[in-house]
């Protein structure tokens, strides 16, 4: 046993009656039951009457914005697992914080949530919540009875919280409650069911008689303690946290190559989603880097991901990118109509010295240029490595990179059987005669 | 000389984690989403926390428990995504929460363009929550601010316990560049101060002459108290009508009166000239390109790029347009931060170039305008 951690210098404010005053003493009671120092113990508190609860306690108290107490609950659990989380909340705040309800049972981490239930919100003017009984009479009229109040503990136990209690303020037992979910090694709920003086029974029945009667009837939830057991979250966290690799600093790449011009070349890859093109883009920063070059990578894809056009404008020059755009291409890699078809005005004003490799089949419009058509199904080349086999038709007549500078560019980015795979689609290509 | 290849949302990836992040909670939007990514790749291996939340709102909400436990925590999202943060962002402003939030800007309004970027945001991230009080807006046109800037932030958050925003742009963030990391000069990590061991805390008292309260943990040895309710120095509500006043006055002011401390900027101006441009972000770099084909023609262009957008960097403004007949503001929305650049400078001469169409503004349309 430790001493009250109630604040003296905080006099009640709760309606004379007010269920919330003895939330505020059984909790206390706990507490202390426990041994807690206040200096262990944060609660964090919601918005409306639940709201006032931190001001009460000589505890570490964080008081936030309606509905939001859990995300602040978790991110201070996270980062201090040591200290006792409870969160004080309405009914009003289950409502509206609904989805952060769900997730942190999903998660099942380490805090204590009471819900000071009391059907209506207190301090607006007794409107309905999500917990209002169908023929309530409240402060928003009809509008609920066209709503099914919802149960608490049936909803966080479907979405896997483990530790459900629905209580009344008014049990005995309420102190022994809070104590048993603050031990549970997880997330715990406590539905605690009490009367607004203020608001609710001004024209509702409703006693602790009626509460004690009602809780009876409700349908059990002591299952979902078996059926949602499981390891706590953060401690969960820190056990899958503990065998991930450490991630690789930043790679410098060092010059080793000499670059095949030191004018700026200007690249674009035309194609569609699944082409690898923006990881040809890549590789041919990579190879820019390898020679020393600075290079830039603008790509423009929409928002599918296997469907439609995929553009990866690439810069290589001896000094630092300024504006990564450009009008005048050197190198156009026109591998699919649907990037093809995003470009037509560039491709109307190429300047005649640009090398465009286009893909056998494609329907290019007429565009100025020296047209090179390769034959990349004839060749044995998988359409996904087309952006790849672009690029080493580039290499082969050094155009902006050389052969062993994409063969750095490579070393770079691939590893294994991937990067075998690469050196074959390289292999093809020089070995082809289909052009 | 050797270089490194990166987007540039990992870069500023790369500047939390220097700075002493520790924290980092987002959900997954294009082109934010590349932060996270970063982030959940190197926080947890490091014993730091990357969470993704239910939605943006439990995201920031996640780093402003972390903070108050006294962890450095970022968030990153795009105007959708700031738009659902704005009551976390004034409970950061009012409750002196430290906090780290990176726009990566995509074309709006509203859903927009996930893949298409913008500077759209740029008045709402001051205004974009209750309260009217100021917040700092640091702008970055490339890799290389992409980390020193977001440390800045978290420098910046600290020293003032305040929300810092990165208002970067799908066409920093998604762009991959090289750079040489070795030549960045990184500043130096800044730290919140915290209350002595032996005097009074009070969570949000202030003393000799300083606008920024001392920081104590939640969880630390004497109980600390956060709200966001209108507070006094002690932590508690006050209807205190002067309390409340000097509490707001100070809560502007502790960033106002700063402002020139780090007003952050390039530039490439001369004593006199015909047009000053004034641009940030990402059209800093059409406009240096245009800016410096003009010069090299010979004409008299000068070009101010703003690195802090918000507070408004008056005195700087002032300062730099003043050997200029006229100004050009160039910015990647209908007309935003010109209206502070008019609010600062009355009675000059300001022209105003900007596109919304999910395109970067080209030189060639900047040297247009600066042609007579």
């Amino acid at each position: 046993m430790t001493k009250s951690l109630i604040n003296g210098s905080r006099p009640p404010v709760f309606c004379p009656g007010c269920a919330h005053e003895r939330v505020v003493g059984a909790l206390d009671k706990a507490f202390q039951h426990m041994g807690f120092k206040g200096e262990e113990i944060v609660i964090v508190s919601d918005i409306g009457c639940s709201g006032l609860f931190d001001t009460f306690f000589h505890t570490h108290a964080l008081h936030g914005l309606h509905g939001r107490a859990l995300t602040y609950a978790t991110g201070i659990k996270l980062a201090r697992p040591d200290l006792h989380v409870v969160v004080t909340m309405g009914d009003g705040g289950l409502g509206i914080g609904g989805a952060h309800l769900l997730s942190t049972c999903r998660r099942n981490i380490g805090l204590t949530l009471l819900v000071l239930n009391n059907f209506n919100y207190g301090m607006t003017g007794g409107q309905c919540s999500s917990t209002t009984p169908p023929d309530a009479q409240v402060g928003s009229g009809f509008l609920n009875r066209l709503e099914k109040p919802v149960d608490v503990c049936r909803v966080a136990g479907a979405a896997g919280a483990a530790h459900l209690r629905r209580i009344s303020a008014y049990d005995a037992n309420l102190a022994d409650a809070m104590e048993a979910a603050i031990h549970f090694d997880g997330f715990a709920l406590l539905d605690i069911w009490g009367v607004c003086p203020g608001r609710y029974t001004r024209r509702n029945k409703l006693s602790p008689k009626a509460i004690a009667a009602s809780l009876e009837a409700q349908p059990p939830v002591g299952h979902f303690r078996e059926e949602n057991n499981r390891e706590e979250y953060g401690r969960h966290y820190r056990r899958e946290a503990a065998d991930q690799e450490p991630a690789p600093p930043p790679r410098a790449i060092a010059a080793c190559h000499a670059p095949v011009t030191h004018e700026r070349r200007e690249v674009v890859f035309l194609g569609s989603a699944g082409q690898r093109i923006v990881t040809a883009g890549e590789l041919l920063c990579l190879a820019a880097a390898s020679a020393g070059l600075h290079a830039s990578q603008k790509n423009d894809y929409p928002i599918t991901v296997l469907r439609g056009h995929s553009i990866s404008e690439v810069i290589l020059s001896k000094n630092t990118i300024g504006f990564t755009g450009f009008d005048h291409p050197s190198v156009v890699a026109a591998l699919a109509s649907e990037g093809v078809s995003r470009r037509t005005k560039m491709l109307a004003a190429l300047p005649e010295d640009t090398l465009v490799l286009c893909a056998a089949g494609l329907d290019l419009p007429p565009c100025r240029g020296r047209v090179i058509t390769f034959d990349f199904k004839a060749a044995g080349i998988r359409e996904p490595d087309w952006a790849l086999a672009a690029l080493v038709l580039m290499a082969q007549r050094e155009a902006a990179i050389s052969k062993s500078m994409l063969q750095t560019a490579l070393d770079l980015r691939f590893q294994g059987k991937v990067r075998e795979l690469a050196a074959a689609v390289m292999e093809k290509v020089v070995t082809s005669d289909v052009v | 000389m050797a270089l490194t290849l990166m987007e540039g949302n990992e870069a500023i990836a790369w500047g939390a984690l220097a700075a002493g992040c520790r924290f980092f909670a987002g959900y997954p939007i294009t082109p934010a989403t590349t932060v996270y990514n970063a982030m959940l790749k190197h926080l947890p291996p490091q014993g730091g926390i990357c969470l993704q939340g239910e939605d943006e709102i439990a995201s920031i909400g996640f780093c402003l428990g972390a903070s108050m436990a006294g962890w450095k925590a970022m968030t990153a999202t795009s105007g959708p995504g700031i738009s659902l943060y704005s009551e976390q962002i004034s409970f950061a402003v009012g409750s002196e929460i430290p906090i780290v939030i990176v726009d990566v800007q995509r074309l709006g309004p509203s859903t927009g363009s996930a893949t298409k970027g913008a500077d759209g945001d740029i008045q709402f991230l001051q205004w974009g929550n209750s309260g009217g009080l100021p917040v700092i807006v640091l702008a970055p046109v490339d890799i290389k601010d992409c980390i020193v800037l977001t440390m800045q932030a978290f420098n910046l958050a600290e020293t003032y316990r305040c929300p810092v925003f990165l208002a970067a742009n799908k066409e920093i963030s998604m762009t991959r560049e090289t750079v040489d990391l070795e030549a960045i000069v990184l500043p130096d990590v800044v730290d919140r101060r915290t209350a002595a061991a032996d005097e009074d805390f009070r969570p949000f008292g202030t003393s000799g002459g300083r606008r920024v309260p001392d920081f104590l943990p939640i969880g630390a040895a004497r109980p600390v108290r956060q709200t966001s309710s209108t507070h006094g120095p002690d932590g508690y509500i006050t209807t205190d009508a002067d309390l409340i006043a000097r509490n707001q006055d100070r809560l502007q002011r502790k960033i106002t009166t700063e402002a020139e401390r780090f007003a952050y900027f390039e530039e490439d101006t001369m004593p006199e000239g015909d047009t000053l441009v004034i641009t940030y972000g990402v059209t800093a770099r059409a406009a240096r390109a245009a800016v410096e084909a003009l010069r090299a023609e010979g004409r008299a262009i000068g070009l101010l790029v703003l690195k802090t957008l918000w507070p408004v960097p008056e005195a700087l403004l002032r300062e730099k347009t003043a050997g200029y007949d006229r100004i050009l503001v160039v910015e990647m929305n209908l007309g935003q931060y010109v209206r502070e650049i008019q609010r600062a400078l009355p009675g000059r001469d300001i022209r105003f170039l900007g596109q919304m169409n999910g395109e970067l503004i080209k030189p060639a349309r900047i040297r247009e305008e600066l042609t007579p």
